[in-house]
């Protein structure tokens, strides 16, 4: 495939089938490798299309700053684009986040300010807030109340994955900004009748949740349960436990937060086939696992990985 | 047998500092009733007069309730009840 740009060759990912971990021929797995994006996760799709959507409002212009709370991939996606673009980018993210992601995010010229580990990407959004206040003219993209973020994966990725899979039954997702689900749940619930909807949520570690108060809680702008069928929490036990199993029987070999969205896929196939049901289940595999070789999520027994990645934003 | 309740960091100082409790009940509504008569205070921070409260969560066996009954899912002895708050977590 030919490209003018690497940014035109955003989207466009194969769907692979996982004959091994499917448990019968009636009832099959595949994976949308997100991975193979130009910065290496799915959030290449919302980035740019964020981007070029404040572009054609004429609220963002070259030599402008932006300014994104994240946990990292978002934030190396919209370094990517705001260098080939030429805009400054300004990342706020929680400092319990791999050291990959903050070299990679440097590498791509993007600044980084540390937000506290105690309340996640919660602490990342208030930063980030209170930097916006500060700095009128900065642009904040805000992926979780942006609607070109839920509205990439309604242009490309669902339509994507119903022209590979147009039998599919159900669409599982990791659960973070909520713009893939809301997207791709959206477009494949207009398309096919009775498809299945299914959140995949990390469950972290307490330092996670430690909120000082209930007010403090967070829900992104763009999620709208009645997109969802269901919404499962997988811990990290079971998300390392899935990630392992992906590269063994399968050879891909994802990030951590892949495992939970596999976890839960592997819940709704073992659902279907005791149900005698006919299932083609497509799942977001979200990002490679390179950028968590430094967690110890791959090495020593699933219980010392455990307790390596426990306090961090694995997802 | 009794139905398992994880509590978060931020409801603790009801428990007595515990991180799980055991309940009874045949509906979460129940089981938080429960849970109020031993630990007093806690279901106010649960439920508002319209049902979960918007930054609380709650999961059955690991799957939200809210797209299972709500307060009116069922619940039985042995299932594992999960309590947290809604945050951004790792988003991204």
């Amino acid at each position: 495939m030919r490209y003018e740009s690497l940014i035109d060759s955003v989207g466009s990912t194969p769907l692979i089938g996982l004959p091994r971990l499917s448990p019968s021929p009636r009832v099959r797995l595949w994976a949308k490798l997100e991975d193979r994006n130009p910065t290496g996760s799915v959030k290449d799709r919302a980035a740019l299309a964020m981007v070029r959507s404040a572009e054609e409002a004429g609220t963002l212009h070259r030599g402008m700053t932006l300014l994104e709370p994240t946990s990292g991939n978002t934030g190396i996606s919209l370094a990517m684009v705001a260098k080939l673009r030429g805009y400054r980018l300004v990342v706020v993210m929680p400092e319990n986040t791999s050291a990959e992601r903050r070299e990679l995010l440097t590498m791509w010229g993007a600044e980084i300010v540390s937000s506290p580990a105690a309340g996640g990407s919660n602490e990342a959004v208030r930063v980030a807030k209170s930097l916006a206040a500060e700095h009128p003219d900065w642009v904040m993209l805000y992926q979780y109340g942006n609607p070109a973020n839920a509205g990439a994966h309604y242009a490309t990725t669902g339509p994507e994955i119903l022209a590979d899979l147009p039998t599919i039954t159900h669409f599982v997702a990791g659960l973070g900004t909520t713009g893939t689900l809301m997207g791709v749940g959206r477009f494949l619930r207009e398309k096919v009748p009775g498809v299945a909807v299914v959140a995949a949520e990390p469950r972290y570690g307490e330092l996670v949740y430690g909120l000082r108060n209930l007010d403090e809680g967070f829900v992104p702008e763009l999620y709208d349960p009645a997109v969802l069928t269901t919404r499962y929490s997988v811990g990290p036990h079971d998300a390392l436990r899935r990630t392992r199993q992906l590269l063994e029987q399968e050879g891909i070999f994802a990030g951590i937060s892949t495992g939970a969205i596999l976890h839960a896929a592997l819940g709704v196939a073992a659902k279907a086939e005791q149900a005698g049901q006919r299932a083609d289940i497509a799942f977001i595999v979200c990002d490679g696992g390179w950028k968590y070789l430094s967690t110890g999520a791959y090495s020593g027994t699933l219980d010392e990985a455990e307790d390596a990645i426990e306090g961090q934003l694995w997802a | 047998m009794a139905i398992e309740v994880r509590i978060p960091t931020l409801l603790r100082p009801y428990t007595g500092g515990a991180k799980a409790v055991d309940g009874h009940g045949a509906t979460l509504a129940e089981l938080i009733a429960d849970l109020d008569a031993r630990h007093p205070g806690i279901g106010e921070r649960l439920l508002d007069d319209r049902g979960l409260r918007r930054f609380i969560n709650v999961y059955l066996n690991d799957e939200d309730v809210r797209f299972l009954g709500g307060v009116d899912t069922a619940v039985s002895d042995g299932d594992s009840v999960t309590i947290l708050p809604a945050v951004a977590g790792g988003a991204g």
